[in-house]
């Protein structure tokens, strides 16, 4: 292109031949990568959840998906179905149901934290907390995963259904640092309060909406 | 751009070098900062995104330099975007299969590699004019340029914001990780530290007589 | 009799920046003296730590800058002291060190010296260290300890770039009534406790060195505004606007917003206003612009502490304010004489 072309403009079936067979180019690569890619990416998927359902439920061995809906509970294949919950049941290596894991949110200091809980068939309270995103300030709002005297609250935190299956009996709530009393409070840590809420907003909405729907139904979980 | 760049001069080492240090995209040109801030938080993320970039930077000017004579150029710059927005998908994929921990730590960033103005200026400014070898060794260059920049934010920032470089613990368990360097003002400050050093390096090299490049 | 020929000006006044400058730094004595009273050991220390920093990192940018020093001007020392009265008397050392460098470094040095900086340096270095240090900054000791001139809290001499040991245990060997580690007003904004007035004068209260001495911060104060080396209307401008937005809310609620007394004498609200909204170089020039400027910083003072997360608000306020400065002179600037105002016909 020594000399400047001014008036010459390219014909419009040369532009579209030319974008389609660069768009046919790229297409034939997403298509290859996603066939080639698909596998792993649902495995790793897979250990992930793993991971973390076995840190909030210890003993636990396999991991199911299931959804519970108003009308009761199924495994969880494809899409969700309306108005459904998902949570995960755990089960150790004899095939004993060993307790329900599912997944809460609530808006923290900076972002939403995400936290997965372990729930206990027997005492009916959550029995592990566990944190799967935050962006909460270091040094401050993250001691939710290090301060063993918060984790001391998700040891046996009562969330009982209450007789009419309707809601929690206790609904589950942060009180200020030093001043918890019973056991469906959470005891706040001195200086990260609204993170220390977030985590207990996020537990409460999460079990309010699954254990009622759950709870009539558990025995079907049982092998 | 409007850089002479005689499309007949062969390959030579200043091709590669120009994106490591004449042109670096972090240090001398200061583009694409939105990942360049986001993601240097630690060495090893700072490190993956440049790899990731330099990939979706290498393949699109591969391409783009291959078809440079048969696009035209009223819909180049919807070409070129379609090459890359393939590229990225491709890069998005592998890392999800690779590493979900690493996924999740880079977040949209990955995504958002599309609109790093540093791969579509490549594109338009050297790929679409010379041929495709000299365009993957530029681009590796640049690719370079730009992951020794980010290890160079994300290697400072997590000395200082944890104590660790990749993950290793340097100064034993009592360190006091400064947190303000883990938060975004932390990003301004170690950049503006770096192009403070490297525009001090740039001037001593000057001075010392040593010129790089034309 | 020998006549001397020369321009205007013709008359020259013999207050020069070094004076100025001079004069609030011996105001500050009282202060220092009282923090190092209350607190001991410790506050000295950190008082002599941050200024050398201030006044070494000047040095050392005179000279790799090639200018002539600045350190006879003395505003490196009010950022200095300025920065060590704002900290917990318990910093550690190191930090204190890092927060001098970076007042001075970034916060001055960085905009060219002395009358460029857009933010009160003393303040920048603070906001650092409150950004990356967040516990260290809010952990404190009481004060009047016996022990405060024999030792020094363990923290002070934390090696650098360690965290601080935790001193929960040290402080209750000192044995000081009723201390419980929190500010007056982290206090109320967490256990809806209001000090008493008469502890807030007195100093008997857990905070920086420099927010526990209103009284005598005021009297320094009014010092430097009857010597006309500050703005009378600045802290004026800032302590009306606090007790006055202050008042609003207690009358709105009073039993869930504290008095305007407890709000004016309680943090760094008295040191901000005095010394440190006045900074010349930060606060705008014309007398309309002088009010609004306070007025802002009272304002913006009183709704952190109410609404925002952090229990103190002066340092964001006044930096705001600062940043506000220029558009508050541009917007205030006085008709010249003799020339129209624009788009205004006559």
């Amino acid at each position: 292109m020594s000399e400047p072309v001014i008036h010459k403009t390219t014909p419009a079936n040369k532009m579209v031949l030319t974008m389609g067979l660069v768009a046919t180019i790229c297409g034939v690569l997403i298509v290859g990568a996603f066939e080639g890619t698909q596998a792993p990416i649902a495995e790793n998927k897979r250990i992930m959840v793993e991971r973390a359902v076995f840190k909030v439920l210890p003993g636990a061995a396999t991991v199911r998906e299931y959804a519970a809906t108003a009308t009761g509970i199924q495994p969880l294949t494809g899409a969700m179905p309306e108005g459904g919950v998902k949570f995960y049941a755990a089960y150790d290596q004899a095939g004993v149901l060993k307790g329900i894991a599912a997944e809460g949110a609530a808006k923290g200091y900076s972002d939403t934290v995400r936290v997965l809980y372990g729930y206990d068939v027997q005492c009916q309270c959550i029995i592990g907390m566990g944190v799967v995103s935050m962006r909460e300030t270091p040094g401050i709002g993250d001691k939710i995963i290090t301060d063993q005297a918060f984790l001391k609250n998700f040891e046996a935190l009562d969330v009982r259904v209450n007789t009419e299956m309707t809601a929690l009996a206790n609904a589950v709530k942060t009180v200020k640092h030093g001043t918890k009393t019973n056991p469906w409070q959470i005891d706040a840590i001195a200086g990260a309060t609204i993170t220390s809420k977030a985590v207990g907003r996020g537990i409460n909405e999460s079990a309010q909406k699954l254990l009622p729907k759950l709870v009539p139904h558990i025995a079907e979980l049982k092998p | 751009m409007s850089l002479p760049n005689p499309a007949d001069e062969g390959i030579t080492f200043d091709t590669f070098m120009e994106g490591v240090w004449r042109q670096n995209p972090v240090f001398v040109m200061v583009l694409g900062m939105c990942p360049v801030m986001a993601v240097t938080v630690s060495a090893i993320n700072g490190i993956s995104m440049g790899i990731a970039t330099t990939f979706v930077l290498t393949c699109s000017c591969f391409l783009v330099s291959l078809l440079r004579k048969l696009v035209p150029k009223e819909v180049r710059i919807a070409t070129y975007i379609v090459i890359i927005a393939t590229f990225v998908t491709l890069v998005d994929y592998l890392i999800q299969a690779g590493s979900l921990a690493l996924y999740e730590a880079l977040g949209a960033f990955i995504q958002l590699i599309v609109v790093n103005c540093i791969i579509l200026g490549r594109a338009e400014a050297h790929a679409s004019r010379n041929p495709p070898l000299k365009a993957v060794v530029n681009a590796l260059g640049m690719g370079l340029g730009f992951t020794i920049g980010l290890f160079a934010l994300g290697g400072t920032r997590e000395i200082l914001g944890a104590g660790k470089l990749f993950g290793i613990s340097l100064f034993g368990e009592h360190f006091q990780p400064w947190v303000v360097m883990v938060l975004p003002p932390g990003g301004f400050f170690v950049l503006g530290g770096w192009l403070l050093l490297f525009a001090l390096f740039r001037g001593k090299a000057a001075e010392g007589g040593h010129t790089h490049g034309a | 009799m020998s006549i001397e020929l020369r321009t205007s000006p013709h008359q020259v006044s013999d207050r020069s920046v070094p004076t100025i400058m001079k004069h609030v730094v011996l105001s500050l004595l009282p202060v220092c003296a009282f923090s190092v009273w209350q607190y001991g050991l410790s506050a000295l220390a950190l008082l002599l730590t941050i200024t050398a920093t201030c006044l070494l990192t000047e040095r050392l940018l005179n000279r790799s800058a090639g200018q002539p020093s600045t350190l006879g001007d003395w505003s490196a020392a009010i950022t200095g002291v300025l920065l060590a009265l704002t900290l917990p008397p318990s910093f550690p050392l190191w930090m204190g060190v890092v927060a001098g460098f970076v007042a001075i470094a970034i916060g001055k040095a960085l905009f060219g010296g002395l009358g460029f900086n857009v933010f009160n340096p003393a303040l920048i270095g603070r906001a650092f260290v409150q950004a990356a240090f967040p516990v260290a900054i809010t952990t404190w000791v009481p004060a009047f300890s016996a022990q405060r001139f024999t030792e020094l809290v363990p923290t002070t001499l934390t090696a650098p770039l360690m965290m601080p040991p935790e001193i929960v245990d040290w402080v209750k060997q000192q044995a000081v009534d009723a201390f419980t580690g929190a500010t007056p007003l982290a206090r109320w904004k967490f256990e809806n406790v209001v000090a008493s007035t008469y502890d807030l004068l007195t100093g008997a209260v857990t905070a920086s060195a420099g927010e526990t001495s209103a009284i005598l911060i005021l009297v320094c104060g009014l010092y430097l505004a009857a010597r006309k080396f500050m703005d009378w209307r600045i802290p004026v401008a800032v302590l009306a606007s606090a007790a006055l937005t202050a008042w609003l809310f207690q009358w709105y609620d009073p039993a869930h917003y504290p008095s305007p007394t407890f709000v004016l004498f309680s943090g760094g609200l008295m040191l901000g206003a005095v010394y440190m909204a006045t900074d010349m170089a930060t606060s705008p020039v014309t007398p309309l612009g002088v009010w609004i400027y306070g007025a802002v910083i009272g304002v913006v003072t009183v709704m952190i502490r109410y609404f925002g997360g952090l229990t103190e608000g002066v340092m964001y306020a006044i930096l705001l304010g600062n940043a506000l400065t220029p558009f508050i002179d541009l917007y205030t600037q006085p008709r010249v004489f003799g020339t129209r105002q624009q788009g205004k016909k006559k």
